[in-house]
């Protein structure tokens, strides 16, 4: 195995969750699982219990490539003063929804 | 909106008037807008009767379930456990509320549940069993919510409305309890040498309880529109068992059933040794303080 070892020895498990009104699903929390199928039990069962969810996406964490926090300047600092991309000089119509 | 409103949960939740709940709203009553008088040509006692041996079922093995609590290898195998003893909680309160509605004697789910000796529970002897290791919870846990699946799923066209509305919510907790456990014995069984040993163990060990789950009894036969008849529903209990068992690479147990006392067991009131030490747990806290309220 060339994942660290956690206390379980089961790997980590990223979970994803869409409610029902919710456009997207969103990151809640991760687990351990043996395997894909075993995570989207524990899902269900850890993230689901109070009728949040209709849909859950697992992901192993090990999968995951994350920028690091040593990069935040170079990777965020220059859209900070860029203030022109955002589209706020349009009159949005009211009928557009989820902006 | 502030930044703490803007959380994860916040797009999860639901747009509703109920306040109560943080996240995760929508919560709905399955018996809402049922009649809950008893059905004409129904015979109330049997239905009491029949309620009870359902509800008995639920509530004494979500109590077994509940002992495994701490004591589960995973922290999110415990959270799953929970959930389905929590599943099994709900099915008994409304099936006992439904067997004191029936019987008409003013007893309520908590009369039931807390102040009735151990000969007037009506629960399979399965549910009472104290699982040995995981490999026995995960065989138990199997056996019991395959049988009580096919079950619910001949009630939920029950004559009785409330019954029938109780197996249909129940189906899809069951279906999903046997689901988990049939990973779990797929797991164990086609896994280490180590694990298959224990795996095929415990069915051993749980396999004499089988036969009583189909035995046909006089309240059953007292309520033929209501009821669902156990020994009708072992063919499909027994598929489901072998398509688990073959995936698991496990064999079928060649075991005698447990001996009825005089013709009688759980259903009857007849009930092993360890049940008494499950119900003075289950009941002693209600009984210290019979006016409490929590």
């Amino acid at each position: 195995m060339d994942e660290p070892q956690v206390r379980s020895g089961w790997p980590l498990y990223e979970v994803f969750l869409r409610g029902k009104r919710g456009l997207n699903h969103v990151h809640v929390g991760s687990l351990h699982a043996a395997d894909p199928q075993m995570a989207l039990h524990h899902a269900r069962d850890l993230y689901t219990r109070r009728n949040e969810g209709v849909s859950i996406w697992v992901v192993a964490a090990r999968d995951i490539t994350a920028s690091s926090p040593d990069e935040k300047d170079p990777f965020f600092a220059p859209s900070g003063d860029k203030v022109y991309r955002h589209p706020t000089f349009y009159e949005i119509p009211d009928d557009v929804p989820h902006m | 909106m502030t930044e703490d409103e803007f959380s994860a949960y916040q797009s999860l939740s639901e747009e509703t008037e109920d306040h109560r709940w943080a996240f995760g709203t929508g919560f709905t009553d399955p018996l809402e807008g049922i009649d809950a008088s008893v059905p004409p040509g129904v015979d109330a006692q049997a239905l009491a009767a029949y309620c009870l041996m359902l509800g008995d079922d639920a509530l004494i093995y979500s109590h077994r379930l509940q002992q495994w609590m701490t004591r589960m290898p995973e922290l999110e195998e415990e959270t799953a456990l929970a959930n389905i003893a929590l599943d099994l909680l709900g099915q008994a309160r409304m099936l006992l509320a439904r067997a004191g509605l029936a019987e008409g004697a003013g007893r309520q789910e908590d009369q039931l549940a807390f102040f009735r000796e151990e000969h007037e529970f009506r629960n399979v002897l399965l549910a009472e069993r104290q699982d040995a290791d995981f490999a026995e919870l995960a065989g138990r846990l199997l056996i019991f919510s395959a049988w009580r699946l096919a079950l619910f799923g001949k009630l939920a066209a029950s004559a009785d409305p409330v019954l029938a509305a109780i197996a249909a919510k129940g189906a899809k907790e069951l279906a999903y309890h046997r689901d988990y456990a049939a990973q779990w014995v797929i797991r164990l069984g086609d896994g280490t040498p180590v694990s298959h040993g224990r795996m095929q163990a415990a069915l051993g060990a749980i396999w004499p309880l089988v036969t009583e789950l189909f035995h046909r009894d006089a309240v059953t036969a007292a309520l033929p529109a209501v009821a669902a008849d156990p020994a009708g529903v072992c063919a499909e209990v027994d598929a489901v068992l072998d398509t688990v068992l073959a995936a698991a690479t496990l064999r079928r147990p060649d075991v005698a059933p447990m001996a009825r006392v005089a013709g009688r067991a759980g259903r009857d009131g007849v009930h092993t040794e360890a049940f008494g030490y499950l119900l003075a747990e289950l009941q002693s806290v209600a009984r210290a303080h019979p006016d409490a309220t929590w």
